[in-house]
């Protein structure tokens, strides 16, 4: 049927090559059949040793305290809430491609979306690790959690956007993982009725869930990822609302304002698609999926890069503009002293987060520079130290200078234990990823056979030919009509 | 699970666009298909094939009004009878501060609830295994089977399936239902059955 579609020759294909079904199975799946490269042990291991140094920095958190970290008196967040929101932003990618790109019929999602929403979920995770371990004392963490306790009971404090946190947090990652999972299953079922030892057998058949195909079961399956996108789709713009909330409800100058949930939203989906380039850039050229993540996939995400950069970028102007126009003399001094005044101990942040967010990615105008490799995965670094800057500018240097100057702290710098926690959730986010990237497939296998026909290579220059032949024949009609 | 050991003709098909005609004419000229199983989802088969829409959005909203019920009785009855704290003088009943935790809850109750239907629905576990009627169902075949009863005649089907531009074409004995089993071990369901 979908031959009967037809899509605009001006659209450039989204799977490139001569495919067909069997070959969009076996370009996708049998990197994952194969053993590992010499290069997958290499990063696998890399991977591993950087979270094994990030658990014993933990360790040593726990053991000796949170006095570990340098975090002072009135430095109370550091690193480790910097760290949070950042992970947490690149969390956002992945949902929003899975869910809100699904919504608007954006065909380009499907070559994107299953590795995205893989990094989303493993970014989740290691954001959760910085709240949870910040806590000190984590064996009390349950204590988060509404119920019935001997204390009482006395509840948690439903009012606090910190616990609003907990919920947002926690449901976005449940939501994911079974947005996630429930796409995966006919792709794992492929995976399995191709095994040929009994083990890959054995555990595909335990991952996929017994799956079919059944026409019932993918009628069921399409109503689900609707619904479970347009569920998405409020979820994750309410996650990092509910973030930007832990800073705006409290009234600390260069928190308190209004302008935060979208403007943390918009650097969210910035931050999240710069990480997606990062790691698709490097997975289609090792996994030699060129055909599926073309250079229009690239191009595509660039531009949501170049937009929401520009409204990050908007959103740094206003918040400095409102600063200085509302007068309050706390607000103002955070901005111009603490941020904006480059030779303060913190300027340079400010102005090197200026550069990385809003001016750096206005190169994407260039459709030159979009659909450049090299440029994209440089600029996909940048971006992501710019948004780990923005972070870093909002929390620190709000509260370096708090209300009573006697209190001003001095130059606050992480110790090694809190980079080594930094680093340890890079450990975790990569092992995960390279045991996704080796075990899963990493393209939406079936997504991209139903789009096969419409946008495949070699469909859309058949197209050319049955449109030619139809505006020939009208011609032609036309002409005899006319005599 | 209901099902029992069934005869089913089933063809196999590498195109879709073969396949609608097929899934017509095999209704039009009385055959009972069983079920078609693809490797994607084929928008409009469900219609072909007369299957009626699913309801699981349905579900899907009962369990959000659950969930936005739940979080919101909860809550007001932590605050205002349970333990009312005194929070900065604010009032007990702050419906405002309860949006985004009733929010979330909508989404959780929502989406883990559809899922598990979905599960539910589909006979859909690990360890739940179930006959396949081609292995390259999940690649790039289209397999469509058809169900015998005593009545039919499996040479005509067959030769049905033939015109109807099916590539391969087999006789299969199965067990309609799932069972518990592995994929990495020949077993099926034993039932004793009277004939098919």
């Amino acid at each position: 049927m979908s031959l009967l579609k037809y899509e605009s020759q001006l659209r450039e294909p989204l799977v490139g090559g001569d495919k067909n079904y069997h070959q969009v199975t076996e370009d996708i799946i049998s990197p994952i059949e194969m053993k590992p490269s010499k290069l997958w042990y290499i990063g696998f291991y890399i991977s591993v040793g950087l979270l094994l140094f990030g658990a014993y920095s933990v360790y040593r958190e726990v053991t000796y305290g949170i006095g570990q970290w340098n975090l002072n008196k009135t430095i109370g967040w550091g690193w480790d809430i910097t760290n949070f929101v950042w992970w947490v932003g690149i969390g956002h990618a992945g949902t929003l491609i899975s869910a809100i790109l699904l919504l608007f019929r954006q065909g380009w999602r499907t070559g994107v979306n299953r590795a995205a929403e893989a990094m989303t979920i493993f970014a989740v995770m290691c954001a959760g690790q910085f709240p949870i371990w910040h806590m000190g004392r984590v064996w009390m963490a349950f204590f988060v959690l509404p119920y019935p306790n001997s204390r009482g009971p006395l509840w948690v404090n439903f009012n606090s956007p910190l616990l609003w946190d907990v919920f947002a947090i926690s449901t976005y990652f449940t939501v994911s993982l079974l947005f996630w999972y429930s796409g995966l299953l006919p792709d794992l079922a492929t995976v399995r009725d191709r095994a040929k030892t009994k083990l890959r057998k054995l555990l595909y058949g335990v991952a996929s869930f017994g799956w079919t195909g059944s026409t019932k079961h993918w009628q069921r399956h399409e109503s689900l990822s609707l619904v479970l996108a347009g569920l998405s789709t409020p979820l994750v713009l309410s996650v990092h609302t509910i973030v930007s909330f832990d800073f705006a409800t409290s009234i600390v100058p260069g928190w308190h304002t209004t302008i935060f949930p979208p403007y943390f939203v918009a650097g969210a989906i910035f931050s999240g698609f710069a990480m997606v380039q990062t790691l698709l850039i490097v997975v289609r050229k090792v996994m030699g999926l060129q055909d599926y993540i073309t250079l229009g996939h690239i191009e595509a995400m660039n531009k949501v890069i170049v937009l929401t950069g520009s409204i990050v970028g908007c959103a740094y102007l206003t918040e400095l503009f409102i600063a200085w126009y509302g007068q309050n003399p706390y607000e103002w001094y955070a901005f111009s002293q603490n941020r904006a005044n480059l030779f303060s101990p913190y300027g340079w942040s400010y102005w090197l987060m200026m550069f990385c967010n809003v001016v750096s990615p206005q190169l994407f105008w260039s459709r030159k520079l979009r659909r450049n490799i090299t440029v994209t995965f440089f600029m996909s670094i940048v971006v992501n130290i710019g948004m780990w800057y923005e972070r870093f500018v909002i929390i620190v240097t709000s509260i370096y200078r708090d209300f009573l100057p006697s209190s001003w702290s001095t130059y606050y710098s992480p110790s090694i234990w809190e980079i080594g926690f930094y680093l340890g959730t890079f450990g975790l986010f990569f092992t995960c990823f390279f045991l996704f990237a080796k075990y899963f497939p990493v393209i939406a296998v079936a997504e991209i056979k139903s789009i096969l026909k419409t946008t495949g290579e070699n469909y859309k220059a058949k197209m050319t030919d049955i449109e030619k032949a139809d505006s020939d024949k009208f011609y032609i009609e036309e002409v005899e009509h006319a005599h | 699970m209901a099902g029992g050991i069934k005869k089913f003709v089933v063809g196999s098909f590498d195109d879709e666009a073969v396949l609608f005609p097929a899934v017509k004419n095999v209704r039009k000229a009385g055959y009972k298909i069983h079920d078609v199983y693809t490797p994607f989802p084929i928008h409009g088969l469900d219609h072909a094939m007369g299957l009626r829409e699913t309801s699981i959005h349905t579900a899907g909203f009962i369990y959000a009004i659950t969930g936005t019920t739940t979080a919101l009785t909860f809550m007001s009855w932590v605050f205002t009878k349970d333990w009312p704290l005194n929070i900065g003088g604010k009032p007990h009943f702050a419906l405002p501060a309860w949006i985004p935790i009733t929010f979330e809850l909508t989404v959780l109750f929502s989406a883990v609830g559809m899922v598990l239907t979905f599960c539910y629905l589909c006979q859909l576990s690990p360890f739940v295994k179930k006959h396949h009627f081609h292995a390259r169902a999940t690649d790039d075949l289209f397999v469509m089977a058809i169900e015998c009863t005593d009545k039919t005649d499996d040479a005509e089907v067959q030769s049905f399936l033939q015109k109807a531009g099916a590539k391969e074409i087999n006789i299969q004995v199965a067990e309609t239902g799932w069972w518990i089993g592995r994929y990495d071990r020949e077993q099926k369901l034993y039932r004793e059955e009277k004939g098919y």
